[in-house]
């Protein structure tokens, strides 16, 4: 299995869990085990655009509970005998594997899956994929010779990860209390992508699109442009470090002087 | 069943709430960070060849880049 695989250095690890569930983009190969029409393969591929029920396999590294996933798109491309090349979008954690197997069991004729390469992991794209040559190369390049514009071109920065995710910004004043742990109120909101939606991530971000948190939204868009105070998301994983930000928040003073 | 929207074909727009300044005093702009701190919140979309594991992948990519801690974010196995 080849493609794109999003790697996070450092503290950007914290991101992780907005493309674990980004959506993904896969060509495949599918092997179908008997000689099929075409029109009715494309018609059956197309039957597979819904939500699809899959048990992850016997070695999977999650507990084998039958869970539903959305296929957004099954696009054929083209037909070699029993070669069958196919473009599918759909939500992370699909088992293509799976669905070759269910394709095939849909046709009679049975199916399995040859190879597969991933075009899309969330933001990132496979036409700006970088190679781990290219990257040891220039990381050697800004050791040695201190030529340090391939190794920023090949490392992106933490917050493209959240390219997909709905957006959040806020008052620098908000930052520091998020990052202590506490959960984003609405006088701390200026803006908002419109769609955002009550109980699914969101990232919070500053001003300067520094990611601080990945949180989940508890009000839609719009109640959120309405509320005067309230909590507006609840802080899941803080991403931005303490005290980057000052400590604005009511009572922040009185509990330095106290340690002081 | 027709195709749906992928979340990367979705359309959205901002929404303005109130407005606000930013202080330039603290924090940095992303595409502003030193390389050390680019690489420290840095993430990398890999071309994970045939054959090693996700996870093997990314422990070269931390051996090579001296890193102490690296993640990759969705699997790409034999079982996907």
């Amino acid at each position: 299995m080849t493609g794109v695989l999003p790697v996070t250095l450092g503290d950007a690890t914290r991101v992780v869990q907005a493309l674990l569930y980004s959506g993904k983009e896969y060509v495949c190969v599918m092997k179908l085990h008997a000689d099929t029409n075409i029109e009715h393969l494309k018609k059956v591929l197309c039957d597979f655009q819904d939500v699809v029920y899959q048990r992850p396999p016997l070695r999977a590294s999650v507990k084998r509970q039958l869970r539903t996933r959305r296929i957004y798109y099954l696009d054929f491309l083209e037909a070699d005998g029993r070669k069958v090349l196919f473009r599918v979008g759909c939500e992370g954690g699909t088992y293509i594997r799976k669905l070759c197997f269910d394709v095939g069991e849909v046709l009679g004729c049975g199916a399995h899956m040859q190879e597969l390469r991933r075009t899309r992991a969330g933001p990132f794209v496979e036409a700006e994929s970088v190679t781990l040559h290219d990257l040891a190369y220039s990381f050697i390049e800004w050791q040695e010779n201190k030529n340090e514009d391939n190794l920023r071109r090949l490392i992106q920065p933490m917050e493209d990860a959240l390219g997909l995710v709905p957006k959040i910004y806020v008052r620098d004043s908000a930052v520091d209390a998020v990052c202590h742990g506490a959960d984003l109120t609405a006088p701390g909101v200026l803006s908002l992508d419109s769609n955002v939606k009550a109980g699914s991530m969101v990232a919070v971000l500053t001003l300067k699109n520094e990611g601080v948190a990945l949180s989940k939204a508890l009000a839609s868009a719009q109640q959120v442009l309405d509320m005067e105070h309230g909590i507006v998301a609840k802080t899941m994983r803080v991403i931005m470090p303490r005290s980057t930000y000052p400590k604005l928040w009511k009572g922040a003073n009185k509990q330095n002087e106290q340690k002081s | 069943m027709p195709r749906s929207v992928a979340p990367w074909e979705m359309k959205h727009e901002l929404l303005v709430k109130a407005k606000g300044e930013t202080d330039p005093r603290f924090g940095c702009r992303p595409e502003e960070r030193s390389t050390e701190n680019r690489m420290r919140y840095g993430v990398i979309n890999l071309d994970k060849q045939a054959g090693p594991s996700s996870h093997e992948v990314a422990a070269w990519v931390k051996r090579i880049l001296k890193q102490e801690q690296v993640g990759h974010g969705g699997t790409l196995e034999a079982t996907a």
